[in-house]
């Protein structure tokens, strides 16, 4: 299978590599896929004072879209706000790495990463904002 | 000079020989004559040439070369054995029984004789990819009629138990096929012996051209197929169609190339598969698919645990190889020859075919070796799965959010 430029420029210098400790201030995970599906994603998301994302980092098991789709996409997070991180959608993902509609997926496990990595965010604020 | 990609893929195909390249040749320019013309010299040569190939493709298996039918390939043959001899024996029986982890042409062509009215048993097979013997026996049935299990497994290359399941087929009457595309040049297979009715072969798997295959046809005692093909009769009335003389050739050279030097080159391919293996086993959770001892030489299969298949491919891309995943194909199964062994998910996505061959050098399976220590490092770096179970984490008691 042919890939596009941007996809091997991601899949050979991936972005933003590696996790934070879960326990680190505003640190949230969301973690994506299953090994029966032959991908998984976890994205990190570190949000500071406002909601802003400062930092990201992802780990993938999968192929080199989702490798690449993942690592887009903590690029983009950063600096956003968790509310407009989730304005991200999958084909804007798609688009931007020109993946084949047999890769769609990938995208769209990247996009689910950004969710479940701001729902966990939105959980553990909630229990912090609580007390 | 090692010039790169470097070709692991040899159960994929195999570069024709040079030395059958060149008495291939000749039959397209010079003697092009149809080996069916009966009436003047350019058919007698041609002929000649035929009967001369058939005879090296009977003596490698230890036939008669009247019991080889030409045909396309190892697809057109297992169409042709099971097709035919299901259609010609139904009326004693309408069951068959094959395994799980046949090639496709068989699995598909057993699929079709179910819409047909027939009913097929797929047997798993063990752990190490190998038929129980005793699940076997007990899958066979007053009605079956015809038995399909191949020699040599495509993906995984463990030798099946043939001889005794030819016994067992044999005593009860039931006809055999045997497919035997992977088999030729690896394995010594003598008919003779072996209690098999039907057994197809190729010629681009053993360093013959794509496009030519053959089918044995036992004589004694004799197998009846109904023919798929229907024409001017030629093989006997099995096959017709005009015969491809220079592919036929080029089988016939093929084969006799490998009965001559199938035991220096499996010794040598061995110590080069074995080599690999061991420049592979001190990267931790590596797993070898399928059994090592019943196994053709020139076969590694191998899991890299916790590294996804086609990704991994890509970081390789210095070696042509297989992976067991279909990633690719839009529907992300994994291998159904690994998954019928067991294989959890993670492993069978991770898994790699690694086949050998005539032209393989010691210097391409140690750079091989060095590439797949830096890679499988890296992508491990990168793998999620990889992390967690550095942190103690029990893959198999995670709830994963599938998708």
């Amino acid at each position: 299978m042919a890939y596009s430029v941007k996809v091997l420029d991601h899949y050979e210098n991936p972005r933003n590599v590696g996790s934070f400790g879960n326990e680190e201030e505003g640190v949230a995970t969301g973690m994506v896929g299953a090994p029966a599906c032959g991908d998984v994603m976890k994205l990190q998301i570190k949000v500071g004072k406002g909601g802003v994302i400062e930092d990201a980092k992802f780990k993938t098991y999968g192929c080199g879209s989702a490798i690449a789709s993942s690592s887009l996409v903590t690029e983009w997070v950063k600096g956003k706000t968790v509310e407009q991180a989730l304005d991200i959608k999958n084909t804007q993902i798609a688009e931007e790495l020109a993946l084949p509609p047999v890769k769609i997926h990938c995208s769209i496990l990247a996009e689910d990463a950004i969710k479940a990595a701001v729902a966990d965010y939105k959980k553990k604020h909630a229990e912090q904002a609580v007390p | 000079m090692l010039k790169l990609p470097i070709y692991l893929d040899y159960s994929a195909t195999t570069p024709v020989d040079p030395r059958v390249a060149d008495k291939m040749i000749p039959y397209l320019v010079e003697k092009f004559g149809n080996p069916a013309s009966r009436s003047h010299a350019f058919g007698w040569e041609t002929e000649t040439a035929v009967e001369e190939a058939r005879a090296e493709v009977a003596k490698l298996v230890n036939a008669d070369p009247k019991e080889i039918v030409w045909t396309s390939g190892a697809t057109e043959s297992n169409n042709l054995a099971l097709k035919g001899a299901a259609n010609f024996y139904a009326g004693k029986g309408k069951h068959l029984v094959t395994v799980k982890t046949e090639h496709k042409a068989v699995l598909d062509t057993c699929r079709e004789l179910e819409r047909l009215g027939f009913e097929v048993t797929y047997l798993d097979v063990k752990e190490d990819g190998l038929l129980d013997l005793e699940v076997f026996k007990a899958a066979l049935r007053p009605d079956t009629i015809v038995v399909s299990v191949m020699l040599v497994n495509n993906e995984i290359g463990v030798i099946q138990p043939i001889a005794e399941i030819g016994e067992i087929c044999r005593a009860k009457g039931i006809v055999l096929h045997v497919d035997a595309a992977q088999a030729t040049g690896k394995v010594a297979i003598d008919l003779t012996a072996l209690k098999v009715d039907l057994m197809s072969f190729s010629a681009h798997k053993t360093y013959g051209p794509k496009g030519v295959g053959a089918l044995y046809v036992r004589r004694k005692p004799r197998i009846r197929l109904a023919a798929q093909m229907h024409g001017g009769g030629h093989e006997r009335g099995f096959r017709s169609g005009t015969l491809a003389t220079h592919q036929i050739v080029g089988m016939g050279e093929a084969f006799r190339l490998a009965r001559l030097e199938m035991g220096a080159e499996n010794e040598r391919v061995r110590m080069l598969r074995d080599r690999l293996l061991k420049g592979l086993s001190d990267i931790e959770h590596v797993y070898v698919n399928g059994d090592m001892e019943q196994r053709v030489p020139h076969n590694l299969n191998i899991s890299f645990a916790y590294v996804e298949g086609e990704s991994l491919l890509m970081a390789i891309k210095d070696l042509a190889v297989s992976s067991g995943s279909a990633c690719t194909s839009a529907s992300l199964e994994p291998s159904y020859v690994l998954r019928a062994l067991g294989r959890e998910d993670e492993l069978a996505h991770s898994s790699i075919r690694f086949t050998l061959g005539r032209f393989t050098t010691e210097e391409e399976v140690d750079y091989a070796i060095r590439l797949l220590h830096d890679k499988i490092g890296r992508l491990r770096e990168l793998s999620p799965l990889w992390e967690m179970v550095q942190e103690g984490v029990d893959l198999s008691t995670v709830q994963w959010a599938a998708h």
